[in-house]
């Protein structure tokens, strides 16, 4: 039985009196697809936040590969392999896409330190690089800026900025959030063809999207989780129809 | 963002630095004003680094310029005449002031940071006043000579040595500062001014990188500072003023923030404007000057140099 | 005892100053050094009012803060209308522009000497307190700040504008969907911030004399109340003002050389602790 990529035991999180993340648990093994789904409100961006160190949880353990990592900094853990995007774009937008993942690329190198040499706007893409904005199709857009593209086209770039980052376990928060059903088949393309060895965390609304991407699923409700397992079995279950539909469940 | 140039001289270039050694041998009466803008381009350069490029939002800059000229001027009192060494010396000690107070206070960021270091500056500036027996107190430190420069060229009153070497520590600081610029370091930061919690979430030691940056820029501001100390044979606590650290402001953004050669063309145009308006009205000149601003912010906000790039059209942009 | 006394009303004074500033800051998000520049104008306003009218302080206050007020009005609608979007740096910038313009008029209209506004008659004398001898004027002053401190909470806290003020700030989209003008309530805040300053201006002269480098002087020590008392908290400019009023006051008398680092050293402690302020409003 290998190390789970990531794993999460009894995660609390209070603000004062409100319980938002409550006892969860989420194990991923390498290469797990995995979507996180429920209603607004459920807590599942917070659930992120904790993962990645930008919040500190009340409770609880976090382990990237075996190795506890819950008082670690959200740098650190992203040295590790655990790589996140944003609901809403978050990127450089003075700089251009290659600059963009340039940025990604050294820092993952270690070289975003270097006083000496040329950074990734004036030195041309580096291989891997270049390569990665090939398989995106996003080539032809490697000099523009930011601030130029499109919603759609940023988005992608969001998700090819974690990619540059060699992730070995990926967090995608929303990735279809404000693009349109017709232009999110290629971003459901760009997800089917992530590297097998990359453990997938996706946070969705995408009904769609989630059936067709996921292997397992864990739905949340009101910072808890209400059921998980395999897409099939959860998708049957009852109580997470009812919750879709309004009728409210606790445990 | 700003196309940095390559590393081989461009026309713009050498056409630039040409010009400000002909000002050598055409303005031989102005050269005591010259070597003033080149100090002052250098103080804006060193500040160009930290708030153009790494979004560090300094009010205390000077605080680094007087620490320079104390040094240098403490050199030149107690150790040796010799100027490059009292240079090393006041970049030495400034680097070091930006270090400790980087450390403390670049954490924090926006309104909070920028009264920090207006606190730390104005600590320093008093410290100076009180500080008699290291400082000279509110008369500064003067009465030393500089040894001649590589022991051939003497200091003379006409400034004649004294351009020729701060346009040459200026040439040297302005081809580091290109250097930093185009390294994989100068991107970062200016991924940092832009986003700094996604740099975090890059993997990227944001504080650390910043503190490297705040150093540097201190270093350079200490060095003109030294270069001030030598040249005018004092360091007194105007150099810690806070309109110091006001005007150095000015010049960058008049010039353009975030492009080098725009701190150098800001200081020059400043340095210029101030010694021949406050020459006839020190109040109007004032008026002048906040009207300036006003308008520059308004229909320039990119600066001089930006304004001159934005008219010219496809200008080959140089830095 | 007299150097608490003075060191409260040295505080009372800047609070008055700070208030309009913190709520600008805190509320418009604008960055405004010129700030103390109508703090400057108001007193400047009363000079003329005192000189030309014979009026007394008392009397001149009122015209010289309606007076401030409408300045500040007509720069409201243009200079800074040109930064609200703008970054900080470019806020700071224009500001500073404007200030320096202020520093040029009033040296061109009233000359570079020093000017106190003289305490009216009645107030001059001294007030005895439990033994210990107190300024009239000073008391006074004290009054009036905790008055005015007094009047804008209740405003802020029991009025309709106050709460639609308060919505401005919080979330300034949602108040424009609730119907709320957001920007007549800025402005508005705006004006009465500039009001405000000119009381402070005009009352505050024994301690803050009037020159043209007032409002560059003072913006240092305005700044830092601001930044320490937490952006956009009026308690926390009371607060802050009356800490480094004291402080300074006794910094200065207690070690003549040092009085100003004690200050410094102060605030950077402060600072480091709670970077956003003593009592910032949470964000």
């Amino acid at each position: 039985m290998t190390v789970p990529a990531l794993e999460i035991t009894g995660l609390c999180k209070n603000f004062g009196a409100l319980a938002v993340t409550r006892n969860i648990d989420l194990t991923l093994g390498v290469g797990a697809r995995h979507a996180l789904i429920g209603p607004n409100g459920a807590g599942k961006t917070t659930l992120l936040n904790q993962i990645t160190g930008l919040l500190r949880p009340t409770a609880g353990r976090i382990a990237l590969f075996g190795q506890d990592v819950t008082a670690a900094s959200p740098e650190t853990r992203v040295r590790r392999g655990l790589v996140r995007t944003f609901q809403i774009n978050s990127l450089f937008n003075g700089l251009s896409v290659a600059e963009n993942l340039g940025l990604a690329d050294a820092a993952v190198r270690r070289r975003d330190g270097r006083l000496w040499g040329r950074h990734a706007g004036r030195s041309g893409l580096s291989d891997p690089i270049a390569e990665l904005l090939e398989r995106l199709d996003l080539l032809p857009l490697a000099a523009a800026r930011i601030d130029s593209l499109a919603y759609g086209q940023r988005r992608l770039v969001e998700i090819a900025l974690a990619l540059a980052l060699r992730p070995k376990v990926l967090l995608l928060d929303e990735p279809a959030a404000g693009i349109a059903s017709g232009e999110s088949a290629r971003l459901f393309e760009i997800l089917m063809k992530l590297p097998a060895d990359i453990a997938v965390l996706v946070i969705e609304h995408d009904m769609q999207l989630v059936f067709r991407f996921a292997e397992t699923l864990t739905v949340l409700v009101d910072g808890g989780v209400l059921v998980e397992g395999p897409v099939e079995t959860v998708r049957a279950d009852q109580r997470v129809r009812d919750v879709y539909l309004g009728r409210r469940h606790h445990d | 963002m700003r196309r940095a140039a390559s590393y081989l001289p461009s026309r713009y270039d050498l056409a630039l630095w040409g010009g400000a050694l002909l000002a050598f041998f055409l303005f031989p009466k102005y050269l005591s004003l010259a070597t003033t803008a080149a100090i002052m381009a250098l103080f804006a350069l060193s500040l160009d680094l930290a708030l153009g490029y790494g979004g560090i939002a300094t009010l205390g800059h000077a605080a680094f310029f007087g620490v320079g000229a104390y040094a240098a001027a403490l050199c030149a009192l107690h150790l040796s005449a010799e100027p490059l060494g009292g240079l090393a010396a006041a970049g030495g000690a400034a680097a070091v002031a930006g270090l400790l107070s980087g450390a403390l206070i670049l954490r924090t960021r926006g309104l909070t940071l920028m009264m920090l270091t207006l606190a730390i500056a104005s600590m320093l500036q008093e410290f100076a006043t009180v500080a008699k027996g290291l400082t000279g107190g509110d008369d500064g430190l003067s009465g030393y000579k500089i040894a001649p420069l590589l022991g051939l060229f003497r200091f003379d009153l006409a400034s004649r040595t004294a351009y020729l070497y701060s346009l040459a520590v200026l040439l040297a600081a302005f081809l580091l500062c290109r250097v930093i610029v185009n390294s994989p370091f100068g991107l970062t930061v200016q991924g940092i001014h832009q986003n700094p919690v996604r740099m975090r979430l890059l993997g990227v030691p944001v504080t650390l990188r910043l503190l490297t940056l705040y150093t540097v820029s201190a270093a350079l501001a200490g060095v003109a500072g030294g270069l001030t100390a030598q040249v005018t044979g004092m360091a007194s606590v105007d150099n810690l003023a806070f309109s110091l650290s006001g005007n150095v402001l000015i010049m960058l953004v008049l010039g353009g923030v975030g492009r080098l050669y725009g701190a150098i063309c800001g200081a020059v145009v400043f340095v210029i404007f101030s010694d021949r308006a406050a020459a006839i009205d020190p109040f109007n000149w004032l008026f002048a000057l906040g009207g300036l601003m006003i308008l520059v912010v308004r229909f320039a906000p990119e600066g001089l140099v930006g304004l001159g790039q934005t008219l010219s059209g496809r200008w080959r942009r140089p830095g | 005892m007299t150097l608490a006394i003075d060191g409260i009303s040295f505080g009372m004074i800047l609070f008055l100053v700070s208030a309009g500033m913190t709520i600008t800051l805190g509320v418009m998000r604008v960055v405004n050094l010129a700030h103390c520049g109508f703090a400057m104008l108001g007193g400047y306003f009363a000079f003329a009012l005192m000189h030309h009218f014979g009026l007394g302080v008392l009397a001149a206050l009122p015209a010289a803060v309606v007076a401030t007020m409408a300045v500040g009005a007509v720069l409201e609608r243009t200079v800074y209308r040109w930064v609200y979007g703008r970054s900080e740096l470019g806020q700071v910038l224009m500001t500073v522009g404007l200030t320096f313009v202020m520093v040029a008029a009033v040296n061109l209209g009233f000359g570079s000497q020093l000017h106190t506004l003289p305490v009216p008659g009645d107030l001059a004398g001294v007030v005895e307190l439990q033994g210990v001898a107190i300024s009239a004027w000073r008391s006074f002053l004290l009054a009036i700040s905790l008055a005015i401190g007094g009047g804008l909470w209740l405003v802020l806290e029991r009025t309709l504008f106050g709460a639609r003020l308060r919505a401005a700030v919080d979330n300034p989209r949602m108040a424009q969907c609730a119907g709320i003008d957001v920007r007549a309530v800025f402005t508005v805040t705006f004006i009465a911030g500039c009001g405000l300053a000119a009381v402070g201006g005009v009352l505050g002269t024994q301690m803050l004399p009037l020159e043209p480098t007032y409002a560059l002087k003072h913006l240092i020590l305005v700044l830092v109340v601001v930044a320490v008392g937490g952006p956009g908290s009026l308690k926390g400019a009371l607060s802050a003002a009356l800490v480094i009023g004291v402080v300074d006051t006794f910094g200065r008398y207690l070690l003549p050389g040092a009085g100003g680092f004690v200050i410094y050293l102060l605030i950077v402690a402060i600072l480091m602790v709670r970077p956003e302020g003593l009592l910032a409003r949470p964000r």
